[in-house]
């Protein structure tokens, strides 16, 4: 078994919710935050298809580029910034521990 | 491109032949959301012999299977071994032709009002009231909501005051000076239709290429290089202007440039759809997380008369199935028709005995 990672959430108030997520379960960015109740429609399930997981990276690793069907999905958002992604599109892996993020859909 | 069928290039104009204009409509079933599950119930209240009336607040028919995934096969549906989700609507609209139901789209269901006599009155946003006896409930994950950009002000010039997130009638924009924003694929049909309606069209992309439909990026292209519409990429619409009576230009930022102000009639931001509850949430019925708390033997809510079917409802249980959701319209139709005409007996006829009866 490896170790559990921890993803922060920060919220509105600027505070930041550790989140323990484990590494060895094949689980997307999108899956963790859902499966710790944060408020994530995703309703597509994790196709890159509604855009309902966007988050904003604000301290993460080098992660692999978005795919084009991300991009599509993300370049068609009006709230877009320098670090927006899917979170269904993103793998949890050990590199990401530490990461910071926003979560966007319901802004 | 990873996988070509994953694109959703499906054109998006309203199926305008069946908008119903009317205001006032009297009917034995409404039905609230125009999804497979909506659709399907058309089917099973027509087997009994009632008539139905479907609103939608998107455009078009088909719920979230046109809106987000027209273009993907579905596997899970008896008898398809694989159906892509536009053909399924067809189907079901094509199934439900004899029964000729009527189609109220592109309005949203605000209000659900109980009467003396014990029938019920639906309100839309676009002020069609249907009198029914009984009301269906098949809103999905709830109404599909425009995606707004953070623009000030720009709430101020919605409702017919030059800012819209739909295009219900495409004649509406004819001879104006219009602005179109987005790069996804519903902007790109739009752009491409509207380049002969309208006087001045202009789109604005904030993308340097558009992923979507090659066709259609190929299309505004040469649209563009033809004089025949304004192609703006690396932009944003910043912000919008006007008076009281309405919008009158948008200022727009191009990478690099100083930004600067285009006089419009329309500005129309297309960036998607995502599902709100919306008004239901008031209408006096038990809810649980966001969905409808129904009884299992009927599909009936706390409210007598009204029923809900397809992913809003929830009881122990619940999968958000397509199948399911037909399953619950089958129980929900018998049951209506008890409640409808409580002294006529329902005695259930295979469609293989007499085929599908006219109403
Ligand atoms: C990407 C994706 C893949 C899927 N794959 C499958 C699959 O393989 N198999 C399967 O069985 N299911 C699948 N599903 C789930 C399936 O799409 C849903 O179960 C199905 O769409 C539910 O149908 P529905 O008619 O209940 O609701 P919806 O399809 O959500 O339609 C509801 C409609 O009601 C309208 N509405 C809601 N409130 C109002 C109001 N107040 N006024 C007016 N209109 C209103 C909405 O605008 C919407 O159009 C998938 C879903 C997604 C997103
Ligand atoms: S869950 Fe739909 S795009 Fe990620």
């Amino acid at each position: 078994m490896q170790e559990d990672i921890t993803v922060y959430v920060e919220n509105e108030a600027g505070e930041r919710i550790a989140v323990p997520v484990p590494t060895d379960m094949g689980l997307s960015l999108m899956e963790a935050l859902k499966a710790n109740e944060f408020d994530i429609m995703a309703t597509c399930g994790g196709m890159a298809l509604c855009a309902t997981c966007h988050v904003e990276l604000i301290e993460a690793p080098e992660l692999p580029e978005a795919s084009d069907d991300e991009m599509y999905m993300l370049e068609n958002l009006p709230n877009l910034t320098d670090g927006s992604r899917l979170s269904c599109q993103i793998k949890v892996t050990p590199e990401l521990d530490g990461t910071v993020l926003r979560l966007m859909a319901n802004h | 491109m990873p996988y070509a069928q994953g694109r959703q290039h499906e054109r998006r104009l309203p199926f305008r032949n069946i908008l119903s204009f009317m205001s006032t409509i009297t009917t034995d079933i409404c039905i609230v959301g125009a999804g497979p599950v909506g659709l399907f119930a058309v089917f099973e209240a027509g087997l009994l012999k009632m008539k139905c009336h479907v609103i939608d607040a998107l455009p078009q028919v088909g719920g979230q299977l046109s809106e987000i995934y027209p273009k993907k096969p579905i596997y899970d549906i008896p008898g398809f071994p694989m159906v892509l989700a536009g053909d399924l609507v067809q189907n079901l609209m094509e199934q439900i032709k004899p029964f000729h139901p009527t189609f109220t789209l592109g309005e949203r269901v605000e209000e659900l009002q109980k009467q003396e006599d014990g029938s019920f009155k639906v309100i839309t946003s676009g002020q069609t009231e249907v009198n029914c006896k009984v009301v269906v409930i098949a809103g999905g994950l709830g109404s599909f909501e425009p995606r707004k950009p953070a623009i000030e002000n720009l709430e101020n010039f919605e409702g017919g005051k030059g800012v819209a997130y739909m295009i219900l009638d495409p004649e509406h924009y004819r001879d104006k000076r219009v602005v179109l924003a987005g790069g996804g694929d519903s902007a790109l049909d739009w752009a491409i239709f509207l380049a002969d309606v309208a006087k001045e069209l202009t789109l604005v992309h904030r993308g340097t290429t558009f992923r979507g439909a090659p066709e259609s990026a190929a299309k505004v292209t040469s649209l563009s290089e033809e004089g025949h519409m304004k192609l703006l990429l690396k932009s944003n619409v910043t912000e919008v202007h006007g008076s009281e009576d309405g919008l009158e230009s948008v200022t727009i930022l191009s990478d690099g440039a100083e930004p600067y102000k285009l006089e419009v009639d329309a500005f129309i931001p297309l960036f998607g759809l995502v599902p709100k509850l919306g008004p239901l949430e008031n209408w006096g019925l038990e809810l649980e997380k966001s969905a409808i708390v129904v009884n299992t033997f009927d599909y009936s809510t706390n409210v007598p008369g009204v029923y809900a079917i397809g992913d809003i409802n929830t009881y122990p249980g619940k999968l958000k199935l397509i199948l399911c959701g037909f399953h619950e319209a089958a129980l929900m139709a018998q049951s209506a028709y008890s409640f409808i005409y409580p002294d006529k007996k329902f005695v259930l006829k295979y469609t293989t005995v007499n085929g599908v009866p006219t109403i």
